[in-house]
């Protein structure tokens, strides 16, 4: 156990001791924590996002979109905007006869299958849902176009939320499901159940909600679609996170081959999983290039983005723990309800978020016995899709809010509740109850050691001092675990009918010695080019600046599953260690020829082969590149010839484990609640590149700070939203966080090529429960609680008020 | 809506002589007139900055601002200071301490910063936390920011 670097003033380090890679790291470039070769052109404005191209020619698309959450339509009228100067077009349902809707399905008999339309089909489902796409030359022609279509609605009473949608007589989002439930499963209902909860010593339960956020990235959806006449291509270039999943949906969706649609991601502006499910507008540009077959552009502004685009998490749960006298946890027992919105989102499904709490929620802690309900209810609302964690958040929240409570009653308190009931280093390769293996972690060490940086043994003192001159402090926690980069027999277990987990790799030398990296994950901000470099360097013995990646372009790369649920470093990186490998042996043979050696004799390392520790023999790499292509007739058949390696790697998961903490106070005048301290102690195995690695961490960490303080998308009775900029959306800024304590413990894991895990959404994970607990020890004191995030300031002083009014004299005692 | 006037603007040291609708915000004409994409959009509603460029020496969010109203003025975009293979200081600050994630925000922070380091060469903690809070960021959480503008300011970057 060790602290390792942290950020970009640490001496370079060397892979961490205890791993068992496949490929040895020769060069040592793993765990360095490299300046980033993305940097340089991001930072002078070099970059390449889709909305920067604006080829001549280009038709601007803006769309109608439903202002109200539930109507049928039943006419729109667009003489008056096909009059306007520049319009070109005006696009409705009735022009894309031949344009198949999306169709996430689960094939599962508690799921409901349901269709979303790329233009609304005579009826709309949710405020914000595209009904007529106005094609013009500029932008602006369009946007005023777009005001001068008159759509006739019949407007029908909205179900605007999970209560509204389970009432009596409550009206159906879609027909097939009269009872408006989409998915309702009860994964686990283990024998015995009713029994523990009957005998058990002491039974907690609480109730957790979450309220409707949205992943918000910097660059919203964008799109330039086009018709390629030479190849019968459609050319879509977009802003995802998933370029070939985007190609198979679009090809589905307009009854095409898939070589005939070639999907181009450039640079993007973030994603945190808004952009792994395909848009309905991604696959309305294509149709409409083909169409009309021109180029067509459409950029979402932030006011669609806010409204219209995917969001996620508004979440609902009752959950009850048995423990026993000593406070093992013996039983759970959970309810959970997902408003999933108006449509399931494409591939993953609506059920995404359900089936995952109910998997997920067990969590870091041993449990034998557990029952979960979990539903996905549909509402007039906009659709949900993953983000960030998907309902990690959530369930953890649900489980450390358990963990306080059950301190609290057994009189362990936070810390030893926890201890007893995380799984122990020994009981590693641990079976979890839903039947997942967790490799190898530190689930008791990352506690220990953030408690210890918290100082929670002098906490109570600390806590009371701050009491007597008036201030609530609160200290929280949250210890999780992250099963990341699920493979595709993980995937396959949920049923979907595309199924996703393995990645692909080409590993290319050209002539000159340099290496071109082309794999189908998709870097929107996670620095794949510097740390894939790492990876193939090592294995190659060159230097990393030699290495190049290629991603985002389905002619370019091989088919793979893109960047989302923590799996780049773990899927991609791994397929690149292996064809690097696979590469590095081509290498030696082709040394072990000139220099007439074994080759097994020879190693690679610092741009040169030899046989080992004989430098009369080295020859440069670049020499045997040159040799490979342009004098491959001195090589024996076999060998030479091009310089390519291919390899998949298909993961069995791995799981990153953390403690979070947190320090807050809270005001009990205005009720807002400051952050003092934020302390991480996480587990992700052999980090590649670690000042990477803290970064994804910190931005998760924002992200969950913003779910647990800031962020909400309500939305009224009548399912109209009523938040629609970021004046409304508060976005943490950074005014609003600490610096961030980020620690690092470091198990490797033998399940990757690497021993690194993956570990892009523990951030966002842990950080709503660790600021909820704090918040609620800090209220503990005046006898108050909340239970919902984000924790607002109405809501504290709320809390507050009421348990005054329960017990007047004893919190304003404390209060005071 | 089709009128459109003759403006004189100097854009990184060039000036360039301009046919624009009156109603085109400055961050379109900078971005498609020009070419000079560097210049982002993330809100069009004056809170992200993303698009923030200095107007004569002064940060401007380019999408609240009308093309037109920059007559006669000089702007500063992320292209003018510096080059991937010549960074200025405080791009290579952002690049030292991780800084940036993907990078769309990151013009806009950067022109923030210039203006307010050539006003404040020597910023205390607080006042670089309470300008790098102008804009808002998605991916780093501000750490990296925070740091790379803390680091700019030591070496000198605003002097």
């Amino acid at each position: 156990m060790r602290d390792a670097p942290s950020g970009p003033a640490a001496a370079p380090a060397k892979a961490h001791a205890g791993a068992t890679p496949e490929v040895p790291a020769a060069g040592g470039w793993i765990g360095r924590s490299l300046r980033r070769v993305e940097d340089r052109y991001l930072l002078t404005g070099r970059g390449s996002f889709v909305g920067d191209h604006q080829a001549p020619g280009t038709l601007h698309l803006v769309l109608v979109r439903s202002y109200v959450a539930s109507a049928t339509i039943n006419a729109i009228d667009a003489s008056a905007a096909l009059r306007q100067p520049g319009v070109a077009a005006v696009i409705t349902a009735a022009d894309l006869a031949g344009v198949a809707p999306l169709r996430g399905v689960l094939a599962r008999p508690e799921f409901v299958a349901t269709d979303m339309p790329v233009l609304a089909v005579g009826r709309v489902r949710h405020v914000g849902e595209p009904i007529a796409a106005v094609l013009a030359d500029s932008a602006y022609t369009a946007e005023d176009a777009a005001e001068l279509v008159e759509v006739s609605y019949g407007e029908l009473p909205a179900v605007a939320g999970v209560a509204d949608a389970l009432a009596e007589g409550a009206g159906a989002v879609h027909e097939a499901a009269p009872d408006n439930v989409l998915v309702d499963v009860i994964p686990v209902s283990s024998p015995g159940l009713d029994d523990i909860f009957t005998s058990a010593a002491h039974v907690v339960e609480v109730g957790i909600s979450t309220a409707r956020i949205t992943a918000a990235p910097l660059e919203g959806r964008a799109c330039v679609a086009a018709f390629d006449e030479r190849t019968g291509q459609v050319v879509l270039q977009t802003s995802t996170q998933v370029p070939h999943t985007v190609r198979t949906a679009v090809a589905l969706s307009l009854g095409m081959d898939e070589h005939q649609v070639r999907v181009i991601s450039p640079d993007v502006g973030g994603g945190f999983g808004q952009k792994c499910v395909v848009a309905r507008e991604e696959v309305l540009a294509a149709a409409v290039a083909r169409l009309l077959r021109r180029t067509v552009t459409w950029v979402e502004d932030r006011r669609e983005g806010l409204t219209s685009g995917f969001q996620a998490r508004e979440q609902f749960y009752q959950v009850r723990g048995a423990f026993d006298a000593t406070g093992h946890l013996l039983g759970l027992d959970a309810d959970i309800r997902c408003d999933v919105g108006a449509y399931s989102c494409y591939p993953v499904t609506c059920g995404v978020e359900v089936l995952m709490a109910a998997n997920e929620l067990p969590g870091p802690y041993r449990l034998r016995i557990y029952r979960a309900r979990s539903r996905g209810i549909a509402t007039n609302k906009t659709p949900i899709a993953p983000y960030r964690g998907v309902s990690r958040p959530q369930t953890v929240l649900a489980m450390e809010r358990l963990m306080d409570e059950a301190g609290r009653v057994t009189g362990l308190g936070a810390v030893e509740v926890r201890d007893r009931n995380l799984v122990d280093a020994q009981e590693f390769p641990y079976r979890n109850v839903m039947g997942a293996s967790y490799d190898a972690g530190t689930y008791r060490e990352s506690l220990a050691r953030c408690a210890e940086l918290l100082g929670h043994g002098s906490w109570p003192g600390v806590q009371a001092r701050a009491l007597a001159e008036g201030r609530l402090l609160g200290l929280g926690l949250a210890c999780f675990v992250e099963p990341t980069a699920y493979g595709t027999a993980s995937f396959g277990m949920r049923k979907m009918t595309i199924v996703p987990g393995y990645e692909r790799a080409t590993v290319r030398m050209d002539p000159s010695g340099s290496v071109i990296v082309m794999v189908g994950t998709h870097s929107h901000g996670q620095g794949h080019a510097t740390s894939y470099a790492q990876i193939a360097a090592d294995a190659l013995g060159i230097d990393p600046g030699r290495v190049r990646l290629r991603q985002g372009d389905t002619e370019l790369v091989p088919h793979g599953w893109g960047t989302f649920a923590s799996r780049s470093i773990v899927a991609g990186g791994g397929a690149i260690a292996r064809a690097s490998a696979d590469l590095a042996g081509q290498l030696r043979a082709i040394a072990a020829h000139l220099i007439e050696a074994a080759p097994g004799d020879v190693e690679l390392a610092d741009g040169r082969a030899q046989v080992r520790g004989d430098p009369a023999t080295s020859v440069p790499i670049d020499e045997l590149a040159r040799t490979a292509h342009h004098a491959a007739h001195l090589l024996p058949d076999g060998l030479g010839r091009g310089l390519e390696a291919t390899a998949a790697f298909d993961p069995e998961g791995t799981f990153s484990n953390a403690t979070h903490g947190a320090i807050v106070e809270v005001s009990p005048d205005t009720g807002g609640v400051r952050l003092v301290r934020y302390v991480v102690v996480e587990d992700c195995g052999v980090m590649i590149n670690p000042m990477i690695v803290d970064g994804q961490v910190a931005g998760g960490v924002a992200q969950g700070i913003g779910a647990a303080l800031f962020e909400e998308l309500p939305f009224d009775e009548s399912g109209q939203p009523v938040c629609g900029s970021f004046v409304d959306y508060l976005l943490p800024t950074a005014a609003d966080l600490p610096e961030f304590e980020i620690h690092h413990l470091c198990t490797p894991t033998t399940r990757t090529p690497t021993g690194a895990k993956g570990m892009g959404e523990g951030g966002t994970i842990g950080a709503p429960a660790a600021v909820l607990n704090a918040v609620n020890d800090a209220l503990a004191q005046v006898g108050a609680s909340v239970g919902r995030i984000p924790v607002r300031p109405t809501d504290v002083v709320a809390a507050i008020a009421a348990a005054v009014s329960r017990d007047p004299v004893d919190s304003r005692r404390k209060a005071q | 809506m089709t009128d459109v006037h003759s403006i004189r603007i100097t854009v990184n040291g060039t000036e360039h002589e301009l046919a624009v609708e009156p109603r085109r915000t400055l961050a379109d004409m900078l971005r498609h007139d020009l070419a000079l994409t560097g210049t982002h959009v993330g809100c069009e509603h004056g809170i992200c900055g993303a698009c923030t460029v200095l107007v004569d020496g002064l940060p401007a969010r380019s999408c609240l601002m009308f093309g037109v109203q920059a007559d006669g003025r000089s702007v500063e975009t992320v292209e003018a200071l510096g080059t991937p293979d010549a960074l200025g200081p405080l791009q290579q600050a952002f690049t030292d301490h991780h800084g940036l994630q993907c990078g769309f925000c990151t013009p806009g922070f950067l022109m923030l910063v210039t203006a307010f380091l050539r006003e404040t060469p020597s910023p205390s903690d607080d006042e670089i936390r309470e300008v790098v809070a102008s804009n808002l960021c998605r991916c780093t959480g501000y750490q990296g920011i925070l740091r790379a503008v803390r680091a700019a300011a030591d070496a000198g970057a605003g002097s």
